[in-house]
């Protein structure tokens, strides 16, 4: 089982975007549009709408051997998608060639082609049929299909009376039972429960011991490095990294880190509406001073700056800063939590977080901000500050952490009571 | 693709699928097309549903439509206007009636492909299925509406002749142009919205240079009268197909020339289909 499922060579992906008209639009539709110019003349005063070339993919080359479960990392907007996408078919290359040894099932959102009106039965036999799977192969799955979406009282109820977790859970089920001999998997179990998560990873690993082979795109490193043996790092279109999940992982973790030094205000790199954006975070000092570094101990305000192009008011909004290292989050600040008056954000301003005594030991952080406003994302950048912190007298005691405990964990402030003598047990484990 | 031919063409030969930039004009790839017909099929049975779902006539809907047209017209060109022939309603119904298939199944596959966004960036399949599905759902609609004209042609004691024999034939050909037109707008539609807008106005002009309420222009009409109406295909078609339900002569001249532009206008809608159809990702 060593021949290769997927083989990529020189694959490139060009958009053309034109300014002043929305969407992309190839070469070929240019030359169309040339000769239906009075049409578009109507419509649009330049006709010569200004070009300019975007390549989302270049040279990629990539080879995936049967059965493996390759992992598709990267920032937003690196081309990752672009990629599962022409595997996919669903858009075509510009250049190169790729070859796709068996059949192919793709699964780039959840619930591809739901019908609200229809019943949780119809569904199924639609999204099965639209996946790809023949009726008679949706028949033979039906009744685990349900078993697995744990919807079965609720088959002949439309599906837009489901709940959004039932709706969910059926959709991926569907999905889930597609047995192709090669699935492309782009971010779908971001969504649902934590429990119903974990249903669908277990399906996905027992998909992959089946010996077909799964390309997974994610933001999500644990669930990358549980179920990907190799993983792809994607940058700017290009592959940065191939190799052992836990090696790539790192290099990504470095490389969100090392953005933070580009201007927040340029990253593309982001989520949201953006009608109202974090365009820089400064760290100062308890003085309210720019602090390069910071100390284990000392006080920090981290101020966040954020600016809207709209004359909107954003009411019900909410800013968040959460500290990560290693992809894992060490601790969250967020408007709401701390403090319940209403926040109104106007055309620019800036959010300082107050920190009395920073928790963390040694060791590089990445800040990931967010901001929402009457529940719509407005903007979330992953690793859009970097923090950088030194040891300081957490404890006021001239010591530290035991060795090997640099830049692991939080601190947090704590005190002891010794008790000499007759141990007298309080908990319940005394009888 | 049942399970059994499914294994079976494992054992024989993996799947092979190369990717490769466009490679410019390029043929209906029939095959795949048929191995996508499960879907064509649940198109079509969606698009019914959701309607008959939504709606609270359902299936009245497939009927009403071309009786209240057939109505207007019995009654203010016939009567009124005293438009020969126009008075009958059951002559009005059949032309109605066919020139209904063909403007529905054409109008609706024009707006199949940016009304279908999300299936088109999310999955793949031969996109052709959607134009065609749209066109599906007229037919079953024209079934629905032929059971009118069948009471119609009962109650006003309209029997019909061998000429009957040619009516599922006309009925392959107005699909068919219905299938070109619609194929060729969708991809228009999608590429430039404009269309959206210059559909409905087609649709209009192209009713009243059809002869659906009218007889055929009297022959002693001037050449190019004669000429405009032997290219437009619908007049041939609605014509035959008329005839070919009341039992009269079926023009066959104008059959012919109309079942010649139909197969040019069907093949190349088709490839220019094919041509942008790589392209509807992107631009949808």
């Amino acid at each position: 089982m060593t021949h290769s499922a997927i083989s990529v060579e020189n694959l490139g992906k060009r958009y053309r975007i034109q300014h002043g008209t929305a969407g992309y639009r190839t070469l070929r539709e240019t030359l169309v549009e040339a000769a239906q110019a009075p049409i578009r003349m109507l419509r649009t005063s330049s006709v010569s709408a200004r070009q300019q070339d975007f390549w989302a993919l270049r040279e990629v080359n990539l080879e995936v051997r049967a059965g493996e479960v390759i992992g598709l990392i990267g920032r937003n907007g690196a081309g990752k998608s672009t990629l599962l996408k022409i595997l996919s078919r669903i858009t075509k290359p510009t250049t190169g060639r790729a070859t796709l040894n068996g059949r192919v099932g793709s699964l780039l959102e959840v619930g591809t082609g739901f019908h609200p009106e229809l019943t949780g039965r119809e569904n199924i036999y639609l999204n099965g049929a639209i996946l790809g799977m023949s009726k008679h192969e949706i028949s033979r799955k039906f009744d685990e299909i349900v078993d697995f979406a744990e919807v079965s009282q609720f088959l002949e109820t439309p599906v837009k009376r489901y709940s959004s977790g039932m709706y969910v859970r059926l959709a991926f089920a569907v999905a889930a039972h597609l047995e192709p001999e090669i699935l492309l998997v782009d971010e779908v179990l971001a969504v649902g429960d934590a429990a119903f998560q974990r249903k669908c990873l277990g399906k996905m690993g027992q998909v992959a011991r089946q010996g077909r082979t799964v390309v997974v795109v994610s933001h999500n490193m644990a669930m990358v490095q549980n179920l990907c043996g190799r993983t792809v790092l994607i940058d700017q279109g290009t592959v940065k990294a191939v190799g052992p999940t836990r090696q790539v992982v790192e290099i990504y973790l470095r490389e969100v880190g090392a953005l933070a030094q580009t201007r927040l205000n340029d990253r593309t790199d982001r989520t949201g509406a953006a009608e109202v954006i974090c365009t820089a975070i400064e760290i100062l000092d308890g003085n309210g001073q720019p602090a390069p570094s910071s100390m284990s101990g000392s006080p920090l305000i981290a101020r966040i700056h954020y600016e809207s192009k709209l004359p909107r008011v954003f009411r019900n909004s909410r800013i968040s800063l959460s500290v990560h290292k290693y992809d894992q989050v060490y601790f969250l600040m967020s408007t709401e939590l701390v403090d319940s008056t209403e926040l109104t954000l106007r055309r620019r301003g800036y959010m300082d977080f107050i920190v009395p005594e920073l928790p963390l030991s040694v060791g590089e952080y990445s800040l990931h901000s967010f901001i929402e406003s009457n529940g719509v994302v407005q903007d979330w950048v992953i690793g859009a500050a970097q923090l950088s912190v030194v040891d300081g007298d957490f404890y006021g005691t001239g010591r530290n952490y035991p060795a090997g405990w640099e830049g692991r964990g939080v601190l947090v402030r704590h005190s002891w009571r010794h008790v000499d003598g007759q141990p007298e047990l309080q908990s319940i484990l005394e009888a | 693709m049942t399970a059994i031919s499914h294994s079976a063409e494992l054992l024989h030969k993996k799947l092979k699928t190369v990717i490769v930039p466009d490679s410019g004009w390029q043929s209906v790839n029939i095959q795949e097309l048929w191995r996508f017909r499960g879907l064509l099929y649940f198109l079509v049975w969606r698009d019914i549903k959701v309607r008959y779902k939504q709606t609270v006539l359902g299936a009245a809907w497939a009927l009403l439509q071309p009786l209240m047209i057939m109505l207007v017209f019995t009654v203010f060109l016939g009567v009124m206007a005293k438009v020969p022939a126009a008075n009958d309603p059951v002559f009005v119904y059949a032309g109605v009636l066919s020139w209904t298939l063909f403007a529905t199944a054409m109008t609706n596959a024009s707006t199949s492909l940016i009304n279908s966004e999300r299936l088109i960036t999310k999955v793949y399949f031969p996109r052709l299925a959607i134009p065609l599905s749209a066109v599906g759902s007229a037919v079953l609609d024209f079934f629905v509406a032929s059971l009118l004209l069948v009471s119609m042609m009962i109650w006003r004691g309209v029997l019909p002749g061998v000429g009957i024999l040619m009516a599922p034939v006309v009925f392959g050909l107005i699909v068919v142009a219905a299938a070109g037109m619609g194929t060729w707008l969708s991809a228009l539609t999608a590429a430039y919205r404009d269309f959206r807008y210059v559909v409905p106005f087609l649709m209009q002009f192209w009713l009243f240079a059809t002869p659906v309420v009218y007889s055929r222009p009297p022959s002693d009409a001037s050449f190019w009268l004669q000429t405009l109406i032997a290219i437009n295909p619908m007049s041939g078609l609605i014509g035959s197909f008329r005839a070919a339900m009341l039992n009269e002569p079926i023009p066959w001249r104008l059959l012919g020339i109309a079942a010649s532009t139909v197969a040019v206008l069907f093949v190349a809608g088709c490839f220019y289909f094919r041509r942008v159809e790589d392209t509807f990702a992107d631009v949808l």
